[in-house]
């Protein structure tokens, strides 16, 4: 055989989650410290690709992402179909535990962006000592609203392209054209109404102001970075929740935007490195890990 | 209309003028017919709406994805079924080549205060890209010559 195979393995692991069994598809690559991986809102784990096969980060860490229900190749669970839609902090939080558990992950690190940076604070809130780190990507606990989300899902609007080009804005114009229209083609291919679900738990019951002042990172460690370019969850939300955060490190990134990871993983690379090298440096590792 | 200089602060952190940034929107109808694919992501659209600079708004008809009227407002009686108007200044940053962080995106603009966006928005929003890349045309030239 002389094609190119991808070292990411996929396969689809069955997780128990709200009393109903959810056959959950995940990708990883690389063995040592668990490290997951969260997608944004109407996306997949696609968006995780690129730090999947990076030679450095796996040979340190189990890189592992996995497809939320309703998104990707993990269907929606089997009584929900024909239902509305919402995820809340409550659902998001169980889900991810409930993965880790299924997986038997001890203390992972978790990475998620936007939706998934917001989680992770909330993990940090409850649950900061199943958890070796955090790393919140594109995340506060709050930002203002700057559309109506009534337009994702309605029958005369497409809504894989209204999605798409929403989302379009939140992307620097400095990444690579084929990884821009790669992190659209994500939001192209959502199931109806599931982005729109997504944000009920951004939007609506997610609200975390008030709360991150509870978050102890000498129990887990929390970093967070926002890219320049981000306008939904600006570095403006990020530095003034960060700053209600003892201890809590946050980076703006430059020429980087919502979707640093699929946008413009070479420079999101110069970013995530240094914060996975931290991690590692805490476990004792050799400094050189991922320089 | 006045001329405006530098902007500091949270204001535009271009140059421009009000008269260069009219010029340059009035160009959009030639851009736009240069563009075969982008007049095809358009191909279903047909309508009138009130776009451009809020010191000279634009009464621009749509047919078939192509730009076949372009009018300055007022016009007697003319109706629109939606209109975005945004400051000078924030169109002056729009078209950089490589806009600055915050004045890249139609709906950043509208999310900062610089951009007004009313009416019926059915035609815009499902077509969202197409008017985020038509009038984002002139971005192609760099506006004022600035990168």
């Amino acid at each position: 055989m002389t094609a190119f195979i991808e070292p990411i393995v996929g396969r689809y692991v069955h997780v128990e989650i709200g009393g109903e069994i959810n056959r959950i598809y995940f990708e990883e690559n690389g063995s040592g410290i668990p490290l997951v991986c969260l997608h944004t809102a109407g996306s997949d784990a696609r968006q995780w690709r690129h730090l999947l096969v990076d030679e450095e980060f796996t040979r340190h860490f189990r890189v592992i992402a996995f497809d939320m229900p309703w998104h990707g190749k993990s269907n929606p669970p089997d009584s929900q179909y024909g239902t509305e839609y919402r995820l809340t902090t409550a659902s998001y939080t169980a889900t991810i535990r409930a993965f880790c558990k299924a997986l038997d992950l001890e203390k992972p690190v978790v990475m998620g962006c936007s939706i998934g940076g917001r989680i992770v604070l909330n993990l940090a809130i409850d649950h900061a000592t199943e958890f070796r780190a955090l790393i919140g990507l594109e995340a506060a606990d709050f930002q203002q609203p700057w559309y109506d989300t009534a337009w994702l899902n309605r029958p005369d609007v497409h809504g894989g392209e209204v999605c798409a080009a929403l989302v379009s804005g939140l992307i620097a114009p400095q990444g690579p054209e084929v990884a821009r229209n790669e992190t659209l083609w994500g939001y192209k291919q959502g199931g109806p109404g599931v982005f729109k679900g997504d944000l009920y738990f951004y939007r609506v019951d997610g609200d975390l102001r008030g709360r991150v002042g509870e978050i102890d990172v000498n129990a887990c460690p929390l970093y967070l970075l926002t890219g320049e370019y981000d306008f939904s969850c600006s570095p403006q939300d990020t530095l003034r929740t960060a700053a209600g955060i003892k201890g809590a490190k946050a980076t703006v990134m430059e020429a980087l935007g919502h979707f640093p990871m699929s946008e413009n993983p070479t420079q999101f690379r110069r970013y995530i490195a240094p914060v996975l090298h931290d991690i590692l440096e805490r476990q004792g590792r050799p400094k050189e890990a991922t320089r | 209309m006045n001329a405006s200089a530098d902007q500091q602060g949270s204001g535009p952190p271009v140059s421009f003028t009000d008269a260069a940034v009219i010029e340059a929107f009035k160009s959009i109808p030639d851009l736009l017919a240069r563009d075969a694919g982008l007049i095809a992501r358009g191909a279903l659209l047909d309508v009138d709406c009130l776009l451009g600079p809020t010191v000279q708004p634009f009464h621009i008809a749509i047919r078939g994805g192509r730009i076949t009227a372009l009018v300055p407002a007022p016009v007697l009686m003319r109706s629109w079924r939606f209109s975005y108007l945004a400051s000078p200044g924030a169109w002056a940053a729009y078209w950089q080549k490589m806009p600055p962080a915050g004045w890249h995106d139609l709906l950043a603009l509208t999310k900062r205060g610089e951009a007004v966006l009313a009416g019926d928005l059915h035609p815009f929003i499902a077509h969202l890209q197409y008017f985020k890349d038509v009038l984002a045309l002139p971005r192609a030239n760099g506006f004022g010559g600035a990168a």
